[in-house]
């Protein structure tokens, strides 16, 4: 990765500037053109590097939230995965190393519909959802440090 | 930190980050029928307060290499959970720690941290600092890598009158 590109990624993760013509302040940052880090970005979004610029929300500041878990049957895993993440409130939905096999974020206007979102998907698959609602944040998040 | 009709209609509108153009907030503004002034200033006002943890460039692990994603369990007694929570968050490689409800007797585990990592050897050495400087070696814990990832994006929601987007564990 160039160093433009490892830069862009590493150093604006937090505090991106709130002003008309923000690009051109990353610019002159890095002592290069505003069209060139506009240019540089896009790349980066159209290769998935980078999932946009913008606002991370704390979690259940804005809607609600919950992180939910299903042990599922391996024969099954890949058609209830594909059920989960066929509701627009589920977000994040991955295979991990364990018994609870799947597991998914679901973020919603409010409680209420989160759950029922997960009452939806114990109904369509016949599978226990286990709902771990987050209590308390011990980390404040300051985006994601690039390692050389 | 509560939010006004506005401040939902523009967080719908910023759901899929800015756009690449010489005046984001003014196009996001044009959008909504706001002007780049206020745009700004809601959105200054939403760090100011919380509601937006970070405002910026929001990467992603995998794609940048970093494929050994633990999600880390521990079963702590209640009375510490907030003392090893807080020093879990201390360390670099802790990308996200929380505390959850256990649910017994299938599920007694009450801290979560996420490493994200790049080589699993590394991940679980780094898992060992963790229970051997926080004095957890004999506590119940369970590393759990991602396996595939079915779904993963901000995300959103058709509401009345409002998309959001919210980051959680990734």
């Amino acid at each position: 990765m160039d160093d433009l590109k490892h830069r862009l990624l590493d150093e604006f993760q937090r505090d991106f500037p709130l002003t008309p013509r923000p690009y051109a302040e990353l610019a002159a940052r890095l002592g290069v053109d505003e069209a060139l880090v506009i240019d540089t970005l896009r790349t980066l979004h159209a290769q998935g590097v980078i999932s946009r610029v913008g606002a991370v929300f704390r979690p259940n500041t804005v809607g609600a939230s919950t992180l939910a878990a299903m042990a599922v049957p391996d024969d099954r895993l890949t058609s209830v995965a594909e059920t989960v993440s066929a509701f627009a409130e589920v977000n994040h939905n991955y295979e991990r190393e364990h018994a609870y096999n799947l597991w998914f974020v679901v973020t919603a206007p409010s409680a209420e519909r989160v759950s029922a979102v997960l009452g939806e998907i114990e109904a369509r698959t016949g599978i226990a959802v286990m709902d771990l609602p987050m209590i308390e944040d011990y980390h404040l998040d300051l985006g994601f440090e690039l390692r050389h | 930190m509560g939010l006004d009709d506005r401040d939902r209609s523009l967080v719908a509108a910023i759901a899929d980050g800015l756009p690449f153009v010489q005046r984001p907030y003014a196009e996001i503004g044009q959008r909504i029928g706001m002007d780049e002034d206020e745009i700004m200033t809601r959105l200054q006002r939403m760090v100011a307060d919380g509601v937006i943890s970070r405002f910026g460039v929001v990467v992603r692990h995998h794609e940048l290499g970093y494929r050994a994603n633990a999600m880390v369990v521990w079963d702590i007694p209640d009375a510490q959970v907030a003392e090893i929570g807080n020093r879990f968050a201390t360390f670099d490689f802790v990308t996200l720690c929380y505390q959850r409800p256990r649910r017994l007797p299938d599920w007694p585990y009450n801290l979560f941290c996420m490493i994200h990592g790049r080589q699993r050897d590394v991940v679980l050495e780094q898992v060992e600092v963790l229970a051997r400087e926080c004095g957890l070696t004999d506590v119940p814990r369970k590393v759990l890598f991602s396996g595939r990832r079915f779904k993963q994006r901000g995300a959103r929601y058709d509401a009345k009158d409002a998309e959001l987007t919210v980051e959680a564990l990734s």
